[in-house]
């Protein structure tokens, strides 16, 4: 018969061994979850804010623009004719601050990010109102050189998610209150992260730019940091905005 | 710690249930808005420029 301070004793041990078994098994459920989020939920949500983040900036741009139309019709003056070779040239904006919208058909029908300067992971690329950054030391949009954007692979949005799903000649859609920057896919590398050539203004040489660039960059392999994807298209044509939206961007987005 | 949970929660058992689902959904939301991304943003790296 084992005296009563012998039971006191054993049960206090119970209730640890039960408190600390719930620790366990709640932390375990945690990181799961956590998992599940890092992977999958996370981005689903944060993708959706960027987006509509990115819908209702150039909605805003949508609004001013008909305006500008109806005033022109009341002074008569006509609109600007055909698709402009020679693209209006963006000042570079203050870092942090957005200018344009990214629109790439290939990556989902309602797929539209925001695009904001500097690749500042905290204020930018992190960002669940942005998700897509311009490299500073790269050429503006318009200017003849290299435009050159980053953005994530997997996590907080994923804006590049699907960046290996592009094929040669997809369109991809830059959008500023000025109207629509038209570039075509043109091909893809794997570089280190170490690899500031494919900034250069005709990436990867040092020589002088006949072109307009665009370059994407992101992680590779998906989900670590031994690699960088890198995406390059060609500029193909500028189209304003009292033109209308070009057809694979109008449409119910 | 999850019976001296359940003792502490009031009412009847249907109550309980409702107040300990209430009380998970709220620990997951708060997880899910402020510590999962603190911890992705801290602690794992992500990388997609160039560069740096």
């Amino acid at each position: 018969m084992p005296s009563r301070r012998a039971l006191r004793r054993k049960r206090r041990v119970a209730r640890l061994r039960e408190i600390g078994s719930d620790v366990l098994i709640t932390l375990g459920v945690i990181v799961l979850f956590f998992y599940l989020w890092y992977v999958w939920l996370g981005d689903i949500d944060a993708g959706a804010q960027q987006a509509s983040a990115a819908t209702s900036l150039s909605d805003s741009w949508e609004i001013s623009a008909a305006v500008v139309i109806e005033f022109d019709r009341e002074s008569g003056t006509s609109q600007g004719a055909g698709r402009s070779p020679n693209p209006p040239v963006v000042q570079l904006v203050q870092q942090g601050k957005s200018f344009a919208t990214m629109i790439v058909p290939r990556f989902g029908k309602h797929f539209e990010r925001t695009i904001e300067e500097s690749v500042d992971l905290k204020t930018v690329l992190n960002d669940y109102t942005a998700g897509v950054g311009h490299y500073s030391s790269s050429s503006a949009l318009g200017a003849l050189g290299n435009f050159a954007l980053a953005a994530h692979r997997g996590t907080f949005g994923a804006s590049f998610g699907q960046i290996d799903q592009l094929r040669i000649g997809d369109r991809i859609y830059i959008e500023t209150k000025e109207g629509w920057y038209v570039y075509r896919f043109r091909n893809m590398e794997f570089v280190y992260s170490s690899e500031l050539t494919v900034l250069n203004d005709v990436p990867r040489l040092s020589i002088v730019a006949k072109e307009r660039i665009l370059t994407m960059t992101t992680c590779h392999p998906k989900g670590t940091i031994s690699e960088r994807f890198i995406a390059y298209s060609v500029f193909e044509s500028f189209v304003p905005r009292e033109r209308g939206a070009p057809s694979e961007v109008a449409g119910d987005r | 710690m999850y019976s001296a949970l359940w003792r502490v929660l009031p009412g009847p058992r249907w109550l309980k249930v409702i107040e300990a689902v209430v009380l998970g959904i709220v620990i997951l939301s708060l997880c899910v808005d402020w510590v999962f991304p603190w911890v992705a943003e801290n602690f794992i790296q992500s990388e997609s420029t160039v560069g740096q």
